[in-house]
């Protein structure tokens, strides 16, 4: 397990999520509503929508344009057409500095 | 016991067949679809990859046997007889029916003028391979009909480098679904990337290589494409003597005149609550109408609401519009992100938004809007106005009050 700098905490709306690009693949971290941070991976199991781009609320994310919805702290996929659970990796901040286990 | 048979497998049938089973129904489910391929998404189709159009399943053939959902593809039905409760197919066998659903959906508008059979049609997977097929170096496309449809193809074709012209019987295009600002936004796009217009035209006479418009001038065209929009496929349910308008007829339960009979989807023509009946045709209401039918078919009694909503991508802008935005609404503009977001307020409550900007950026804030529609609230238009202002916290106090 390899951990990966990837932005600061602050780079992330609370309630929020933004896309994260390394080594050719593409993530979405996550700010939670209590501070903590996930990751998974960046695209919705349905079809390739960046989920980054989707609506935040609580611990849900909800893909951009087809609704699909995920618990984004275990990948867990709530709502169809999602029906495959997305990828997670840890993820931490320290002193700010939000950082990911890319395996 | 005789179970529930949904005629149309496209996005609503395919969906009904399986919100069937989620909501319990144990009976038999029998999905009957005429095109001769697995329940597939439309929307992929304007939208090929390498070249070649995407043919995406709504679902595997295990799942659906996994189901028990019993599909006939490239069955078509060919008689409904309400009264014996029977729906006659193509391949000559009978099925009898507790709950029938039309998911019939719409099929396309045809040109009637001279040589409209030079145009092709978009509505199938067959259809856009045959356009696609045809998208050569050099070629000129003509596409008839500046709606959504019309628009999105023109992107995708402009993007291969192919010369398009898009003709256009009104003085503006999209003018139907999308709210006037944004569509003069997009159309100023398509001209910015090369689309040559030919708007307030009507068609006199389609040739092997030309269009000739009613002024007598010509278009040159290698390839037509009609995109005039569709109509309901409402053939079943007049024969058999169902209430028909512009499209089948349901209560709010999205039950027709007969009280075995629901309808979803492109084909049915839903009553409101302030009086008619409205039709809507996208991906979602395809999808969410299917769910509440397949749970009344099931035996709930559930009356259908939601909000209207669609998107539309177009070179590598997309396009979210909530709700049914009029002109007699008050508009209130928000720059946000590269792009901006109109919503539309009626007598001070919010009623509609619309977005466009730089792929799905406006997601999140059009999705945020809906919730705010369904709330029902009156916000204050200089909050909506302050791109500062997170919607979010608007929803939040909405709901707290």
């Amino acid at each position: 397990m390899t951990w990966v700098p990837a932005c600061k905490l602050d780079d992330i709306e609370q309630e929020g999520a933004i896309r994260f690009d390394h080594g050719g693949r593409t993530y979405a971290i996550y700010r939670a509503p209590d501070d903590q941070v996930y990751c998974t991976a960046g695209l919705c199991t349905h079809e390739a929508i960046h989920l980054a781009d989707g609506l935040v609320m609580d611990f849900e994310v909800e893909c951009p344009k087809h609704s699909g919805v995920f618990d984004y702290r275990t990948g867990e996929a709530l709502r169809l057409p999602a029906c495959e659970n997305l990828k997670t990796y840890p993820a931490e901040v320290i002193d700010g500095e939000v950082r990911v286990a890319l395996s | 016991m005789d179970g529930i048979v949904i005629i149309g497998a496209g996005e609503a049938g395919t969906r009904a067949a399986f919100a069937a089973r989620e909501a319990g129904f144990a009976g038999t489910v029998t999905l009957v679809g005429s095109e001769p391929h697995l329940p597939y998404e439309r929307p992929p189709l304007s939208k090929p990859v390498d070249g070649a159009v995407q043919m995406k399943a709504i679902c595997a053939a295990e799942t659906l046997a996994a189901a028990g959902i019993d599909y006939r593809q490239g069955v078509s039905a060919s008689g409904l007889d309400a009264a014996r409760r029977s729906v006659s197919l193509s391949d000559g066998s009978t099925l009898r029916y507790e709950k029938l659903l039309l998911a019939t959906g719409a099929q396309p508008r045809r040109l009637t003028c001279p040589g409209a059979q030079h145009a092709l049609d978009f509505r199938t997977y067959a259809e856009a391979a045959a356009i696609f097929s045809r998208a050569e170096a050099g070629r000129h496309f003509v596409i008839i009909g500046g709606g959504l449809i019309g628009m999105e193809l023109a992107a995708v074709l402009r993007g291969k480098g192919l010369a398009v012209s898009v003709i256009e019987a009104a003085q503006k295009t999209l003018g139907r679904a999308v709210p006037a600002r944004l569509a003069a936004k997009l159309h100023d796009r398509h001209m910015d990337e090369g689309v040559r217009f030919h708007l307030g035209q009507g068609i006199a006479e389609i040739t092997p290589d030309a269009i000739v418009l009613a002024d007598g001038s010509q278009v040159p065209a290698d390839i037509v494409v009609a995109a005039i929009g569709v109509l309901p496929d409402t053939h079943l349910a007049q024969a058999a003597g169902l209430a028909i308008g512009n499209g089948v007829l349901t209560d709010a339960f999205l039950r027709t005149s007969d009280p075995h009979i629901f309808a979803a989807g492109d084909c049915a023509a839903v009553s409101q609550p302030g009086g008619g009946h409205v039709r809507f045709e996208s991906w979602r209401n395809a999808r969410s109408q299917a769910e509440t039918a397949a749970r009344n078919m099931a035996g709930a009694d559930e009356a259908f609401v939601a909000t209207p909503w669609f998107w539309s991508d177009q070179y590598d802008l997309g396009l979210q519009v909530a709700g049914v935005p009029l002109p007699d609404h008050r508009s209130v503009v928000r720059p946000s992100g590269g792009g901006e977001l109109e919503f539309f307020l009626d007598e001070g409550r919010l009623v509609a938004a619309a977005g466009l900007g730089p792929g799905n950026s406006l997601a999140k804030d059009i999705k945020l809007a809906e919730m705010l529609i369904a709330a029902g609230i009156s916000p204050d238009p200089a909050a909506l106005a302050d791109p500062g202002v997170n919607l979010k916290a608007l929803l939040k106090t909405a709901r707290a009050a």
